[in-house]
């Protein structure tokens, strides 16, 4: 992992102590609201429906032990004994008092950690591949370019005033874990034919009202010139990006209006003009930095672990969270352990202070000090000896972290929605927690297998549900939650927004409707057939008289 | 207006003259008139240029070497382009210099300097609120920052002068 340097802490404690500067400035006066509003919200501040709610960067999803301690600690003594992770693989806490956040950000800085530009528009929190340094198809671990970028984007004096906000993600894998093409900017790591590193560039993915799919700008870019050629798709962004309204105001509608080959043009024009050498990280840099992801202090296992198949044989619950939970790792004897998020009847990611003891815990003794944060709202151990797995299981059953759900129909991702969010225009969090009881059967879920729902409670689509196999989308029509179903979007490789089925749907009604979707995709799938594919095989037509069948069902 | 520069407050020279025709040693004109003013120039006087931040860098280019100052209007504290077209102005070789006019915050003082600006003209009302030394204060709180390329203090530079010296 990443630890800071002299230069990174000064950083981080000069930031804090500009920011209790901003907020005494705004107390008295000097800064009118809506001068602070910015510096508030690019230190992760934001005013929502009921209190101030603060998000802290977790950078490309890893965390480690001390960090989430510490996360627990400001849970326990700040808000109320939870938090809750984002589709951004952020933490938010929901209850902080403005007067305290100068506090915790000097409680964050104590472990690394920062609230910088989680909010507001300017270059927000990198993120990466939530299986980074594990997975065996990997190019090159994803990590030290995030982090590269993470330094570089942080308080970037020509880019803190953007039209709009700006994520960028990267993966070094070729099956894309970071949905780089719902990105700004999305990044893949490859190599060319003659075998060198560099990046595909993808420019105005996005989600929201106006969902699209990145674009690639650059098929390949040479490693060392990344930061360079970022200034001019940044430059070009902030000059010709649109600012007289906010909805349009992303490079995605920038991109689509003047066409991908008209932007590339600007960019490619202005990044003649620069100096790339007077800009880009010397390799030494690089090279600095990539030395912290270097792989952990492995040990030789053999293929398969007795201890490991003895457990499974033997208890059949732990067989079950086994073939559910966990991902192949890249050597032999080790997996990658996600622990869900997502008990039925629970919230989408939240998690208790107490649970992230345990988790911290589990990391210290079993994953070399290791977690990741997925955008799926889940919690990963990278590297977990197979010989451990049972153990680990143990102790999440006893923390009620022990859902066999990874990537079932009961793994939601939603986000906070009309319960806490000021922009929110319906509930989300119990849409999920209905679904989630209605799919609780164990068995059923691993025979429908792979299947995303993704719900958000407005346009915004912070839970990105365009790109879930089944969308939702909670809106508000007379003054009645309403809710339209989407679906075949996929967040992979073959990224694809999804299409509705129908005019919206109440509340009450979203359960049955999915669960005639399933069934629907339960009769007509041929053998081993994920929903995903079936579903583009099948077209919408099947599942849209579902819908009408719904609307015109008699009360 | 008042006008403030990384010293303090400043004597502001220059007479906004759109058209040019104003009798003063340091005009600011319009771009519509910036050519006209630059060949009529044979009194030695100082041509300033005020721009607004949809000017195209093309416009400025070919005359960069005959203007001493470009004023970039900043139309709300939350619209950056000004910092870009100050990166580009600099990149293409402007050596005179560089203002940024609108209502800024002290805050933003130190991203102006490292685009390369070198004053900020902001409202008399907006002086009152925000001191000059609150823009002092503001411009040092972070001593070095991660980017290359926008002014001496910069951490990857840092770090490179620290390998250097085998530290």
């Amino acid at each position: 992992m990443y630890r800071y340097d002299e230069f990174d802490a000064r950083f981080v404690r000069e930031r804090v102590a500009q920011f209790r500067d901003q907020v005494a400035r705004r107390l008295d006066g000097s800064l009118t609201e809506d001068e602070f509003k910015p510096l508030r919200l690019k230190n992760g501040v934001y005013l929502q429906l009921h209190a101030y709610m603060l998000r802290i960067a977790i950078p490309y999803g890893t965390l480690s032990a001390r960090q989430l301690r510490q996360l627990a600690l400001i849970g326990e003594k700040y808000d109320r004994g939870y938090g809750h992770f984002t589709t951004r693989t952020n933490m938010q806490f929901n209850w902080p008092r403005l007067r305290d956040v100068p506090e915790i950000l000097d409680l964050l800085a104590d472990v690394e950690m920062h609230c910088i530009q989680t909010s507001g528009n300017c270059i927000r929190n990198v993120t990466a591949d939530h299986f980074a340094g594990v997975a065996a198809d990997e190019v090159e671990d994803p990590r030290p370019t995030a982090e590269l970028i993470r330094q570089w984007s942080s308080l970037h004096p020509e880019f803190d005033y953007l039209p709009r906000k700006f994520k960028i993600a990267v993966t070094g894998s070729p099956q894309d874990r970071a949905v780089t093409k719902a990105h700004d900017i999305g990044l893949r790591i490859l190599r060319n034919a003659k075998g060198e590193i560099g990046y595909e560039v993808m420019v105005g993915g996005g989600l929201g009202r106006t969902p699209m799919i990145a674009k690639t700008i650059r098929a390949f870019l040479p490693k060392a010139e990344l930061l360079a050629y970022l200034e001019a798709v940044l430059r070009v962004y902030n000059l010709e990006g649109r600012r007289d309204n906010k909805y349009k105001a992303r490079v995605k509608i920038l991109v689509h209006e003047i066409g991908a080959e008209k932007f590339t043009q600007l960019v490619e024009d202005e990044y003649a003009r620069l100096d790339g050498p007077s800009i880009v990280a010397d390799p030494q840099e690089v090279a600095r930095i990539a030395a912290y992801f270097a792989p952990p202090a492995y040990e030789k296992l053999p293929l398969r672990s007795t201890g490991f198949d003895a457990a499974k044989t033997q208890n059949r619950a732990f067989a079950t969270w086994a073939s559910v939970n966990l991902f192949p790792h890249k050597l032999t004897g080790y997996a990658a352990a996600t622990i869900s998020l997502k008990n039925i009847g629970e919230a989408p990611g939240d998690v208790t202070s107490a649970q992230m003891r345990v988790l911290a815990d589990l990391a210290e003794k079993y994953s070399f000090d290791e977690l990741r944060i997925t955008h799926a709202q889940n919690v990963v151990l990278p590297h977990v000896k197979q010989d451990d797995l049972f153990a680990v299981w143990q102790a999440l059953v006893a923390a009620d972290l022990a859902s066999a759900n990874a990537g079932l129909i009961t793994d939601i991702i939603a986000c906070p929605g009309l319960d806490y969010c000021s922009l929110a225009t319906a509930r989300s969090i119990p849409i999920a927690q209905a679904l989630a009881q209605r799919f609780a059967d164990q068995e059923r879920q691993i025979e429908i297998g792979e299947l995303n729902i993704k719900i958000s409670g407005c346009i915004n689509a912070c839970a990105h549900h365009h790109v879930g196999h089944i969308g939702i989308l909670g809106l508000e029509k007379s003054g009645k939650e309403s809710y339209q179903i989407t679906l075949g979007g996929d967040a992979t490789l073959n990224a694809a927004i999804g299409e509705r089925l129908g005019p919206g749907l109440d509340a009450e009604d979203v359960p049955d409707t999915i669960e005639r979707i399933v069934e629907v995709y339960l009769q007509h799938r041929k053998a081993g057939e994920p929903f995903i594919d079936a579903v583009r095989r099948l077209g919408l037509e099947p599942f849209k008289a579902v819908v009408q069948e719904t609307l015109h069902a008699p009360a | 207006m008042p006008l403030l520069d990384r010293n303090g407050a400043k004597k502001d020279v220059w007479i906004i003259s759109d058209d040019g025709s104003a009798d003063a040693d340091h005009i600011l004109v319009s771009v519509a008139h910036l050519k006209q003013a630059l060949s009529g120039n044979g009194r030695g006087r100082r041509i300033g240029v005020a721009i607004a931040n949809t000017v195209k860098l093309a416009e400025l280019e070919p005359h960069l070497s005959e203007i001493d100052l470009v004023s970039i209007a900043f139309p709300s504290h939350g619209d950056g382009r000004g910092f870009s077209i100050a990166k580009q102005l600099r990149h293409a070789g402007f050596k005179g210099t560089l203002r940024a006019s609108g209502p800024l915050i002290a805050d933003q003082f130190a991203f102006a300097l490292a685009c390369g600006f070198d004053e900020i003209e902001v409202s008399s009302a907006h002086a009152a609120r925000q001191p000059i030394e609150q823009w002092l204060k503001a411009a040092s709180s972070i001593s070095q920052t991660y980017q290359r390329g926008f002014g001496a203090h910069n951490i990857l530079d840092a770090r490179r002068a620290a390998r250097a010296t085998g530290k």
